[in-house]
């Protein structure tokens, strides 16, 4: 009686993960390293967080810290090679890096999906916005091209577009930046996802706008109960709308705190540096601080904190060794020798 | 020539209308009216801010005042001088006084040319009693590096081995080469990261501080204006909407675009959440603008007489008139 042996599968079906009691997201010691002429590229190098359901996580850092090429990794969208990854991106504890490529299908754009920042070359400008969402929705769902264009209609709607009806049938450049990011939303929202990764998904735009979209994701993280994980450079965004927050330099993770304590006690010199450095819209501060020099080029992290030359409180020791994370209470965690001496 | 009290740069009713060429039988397009009727004055060593958001006529406004764009009408005036109506030859000579930092410093410095070849050329196209022989030239050159800090190696490298923050110091340099009254800054920090940005605006200010430069400061980013300006003028649409000093400005907007624009910033204060007013929609099209004050149709006040009358950029500071680094000059019918 061979077929009466149902063998659970070890890891739970990807699709049917709802419910289950693993963590929704769990990133842990991802690394995604790039093998070049010039030498190995770390861009991601022992990074780990968690994200809760109806939960926003900030990943804050400067151009070429590693914080897209995190996101792109966790729903591997890095080609291998060049790339190479290694940790574990856990999605309701299935190892979304050990996943055949079909199997990572039905989780991308379905249970995982991600707004990008340039929202005109991230949509396609000879297809009609609506057969574009409706598309996700036929990839991912049983449902005929009818009824996958009423849902586009129903997207639209969601993220406020005014009269979604006619404007399903247009194309993207008939959109604005702030509407083809409303678009862009609605892509990614279509198949109801569990998790949305935001790649500065406002950088682009103008202030009114910002304050349009980022109220419009807050609404739908309420009504929807999905995960946000917000990419962004601005802690201005990471004050207004995330719970938590990862600061990343040069690939790895720095501190990581809940936003308050992170705002009120912030303990890396790296964030610190950056919450100084940022012009102020209520005090007028004489002068700027500045951050001297610039963030390393990939090649060059040596041995020792890769802050460290830019750092006005570095020792010998954090020329030389590299410094772990260490717990300061309540999850804040930081990698610096030197945080327990600077800690208020 | 210029008299004490008298402003460096005095723009008056500048207009910019861009007409597209009609094909036959075609229906005229409509003309797309870019920068409408707008004023302001900009005295010696001080910076005035153009804000607004994209397509409200900011750039175009500051390469109208360099002649980079020709405007349609209006008046430009340095020093007194009408900028407008000089021909070509008198024009080239007056542009020694006026420089501009784009925005891309990617795109805004030749592949081809080292650094040291990008900022003597200038002095190379107007030299100086100073600048008169390549030695003085690459003297200067040196010195220039000095003040916007760049090593002195870096006059022998091209522009592809610099980074962001540094190509933007190259364009300083380039811009300071020919000790200019007035600095056209294009969004210059916005493609900088944000701890690269302080080290830039720190700079432009140590700049003004000592060779009395005055800045137009285009930009987006309403922090960084409220860090280096001393004056702000809000855009919208292609007019100007409001007329400030930076403390009154940030403190007391009255115009209503400019208080929702305000508002829309994001605080980096988790503990602050402030009463935001959003805007519904986007700006509408320059080429088919609202009549009467071109806010109206996504203002929270508006009322009939805003569809009918534009109102007048009036000073509604609060204290003797005349004093223009008092004037808070607002267009708008109620506030």
């Amino acid at each position: 009686m061979s077929f009466t042996t149902h063998t659970p599968s070890p890891q739970p079906s990807p699709a049917s993960g709802r419910g289950s009691s693993a963590p929704l997201l769990e990133v842990d010691d991802l690394h995604t390293h790039f093998d070049t002429v010039a030498g190995t590229v770390r861009s991601v190098d022992g990074v780990s967080w968690r994200l809760d359901a109806g939960q926003t996580l900030g990943i804050v850092g400067e151009s070429g810290c590693g914080k897209s090429v995190t996101a792109l990794s966790i729903l591997r969208l890095v080609p291998t090679p060049p790339a190479r990854h290694g940790g574990r991106v856990r999605y309701r504890g299935t190892d979304l890096l050990r996943l055949d490529e079909r199997a990572m299908r039905q989780i991308r754009g379905n249970r995982i999906s991600m707004i990008f920042q340039e929202p005109m070359t991230s949509l396609n400008p000879v297809l009609s916005i609506g057969r574009q969402i409706a598309e996700t929705v036929q990839v991912h769902q049983r449902v005929g091209r009818r009824e996958a264009m009423d849902r586009s209609v129903e997207m639209l709607r969601l993220v406020q577009v005014a009269e979604p009806e006619r404007r399903v049938a247009e194309y993207p450049h008939q959109f604005s930046g702030g509407m083809r990011q409303r678009v862009m939303i609605a892509l990614a929202l279509a198949c109801n996802p569990e998790v949305l990764i935001a790649d500065e998904p406002t950088t682009a735009l103008d202030v009114t706008i910002q304050a349009q979209i980022l109220e419009l994701l807050k609404e739908l993280q309420g009504r929807l109960g999905m995960g946000i994980v917000m990419i962004t450079h601005d802690l201005g965004v990471v004050a207004e709308c995330c719970d938590r927050v990862v600061v990343m330099y040069a690939g790895r993770k720095v501190e990581e705190a809940s936003t308050l304590e992170l705002f009120d006690r912030p303990l890396h010199p790296y964030t610190r540096a950056l919450m100084a450095s940022m012009p102020s819209m209520n005090a007028v501060a004489t002068r700027l601080t500045e951050i001297e020099g610039m963030v390393p080029a990939p090649f060059d992290v040596g041995p020792g904190c890769a802050f460290a030359p830019r750092c006005a409180f570095a020792t010998e020791r954090c020329r030389r060794e590299t410094p772990m994370l260490e717990d300061f209470g309540g999850g804040h965690v930081v990698a610096c020798f030197e945080a327990r001496r600077l800690s208020p | 020539m210029s008299l004490p009290g008298m402003p460096l740069l005095e723009v008056r009713g500048l207009t910019k209308h861009y007409v597209a060429p009609r094909r036959w039988f075609a229906r005229p397009r409509p003309v797309v009216q870019a920068v409408d009727d707008v004023s302001f004055t900009l005295r010696h060593g001080e910076t005035l801010a153009l804000v607004g958001e994209s397509g409200c006529g900011k750039t175009t406004t500051a390469k109208s005042v360099l002649r980079l764009i020709e405007p349609t009408a209006g008046s430009v005036k340095l020093d007194g001088e009408e900028l407008l109506t000089l021909d070509a030859a008198r024009m080239r000579e007056r542009r020694r006084d006026l420089q501009i930092i784009f925005q891309d410093p990617y795109a805004s410095l030749s592949p081809r040319l080292t650094a040291g070849a990008i900022v003597t050329e200038p002095m190379r196209n107007f030299p100086l009693d100073g600048t008169q022989s390549a030695q003085q030239r690459n003297y200067r050159a040196a010195w220039l590096f000095a003040k916007v800090g760049l090593r002195p190696e870096a006059l022998k490298r091209y522009p592809h081995e610099f980074s962001g923050g540094q190509r933007q110091r190259l364009g300083i340099a380039r811009a300071l080469a020919l000790q200019p009254k007035l600095i056209v800054c294009d969004e210059p920090v916005s493609a900088l990261d944000v701890s690269v940005q302080a080290q830039v605006i720190n700079l432009l200010t140590d700049l003004q501080a000592e060779f009395g430069i005055a800045y137009l400061f285009v930009a987006h980013d309403l922090a960084v204006v409220r860090h280096i300006s001393h004056r702000v003028a809000v855009m919208y649409l292609g007019h100007v909407v409001e007329v400030a000093d930076r403390d009154t400005l940030f403190a007391a907007p009255r115009h209503p675009y400019t208080e929702i624009l305000l508002s829309a910033v994001p605080v980096p204060d988790p503990r602050r959440h402030a009463k935001r007013i959003l805007l519904s929609g986007d700006p509408p099209s320059p080429a088919n603008p609202p009549s009467g004050c071109r806010f109206h149709t996504r203002c929270p006040l508006a009322q009939a007489i805003c569809r009918e009358q534009k109102p007048a950029l009036t000073d509604r500071a609060a204290g003797p008139a005349g004093d223009a680094g008092r004037e808070h000059l607002v267009a708008c019918h109620f506030r």
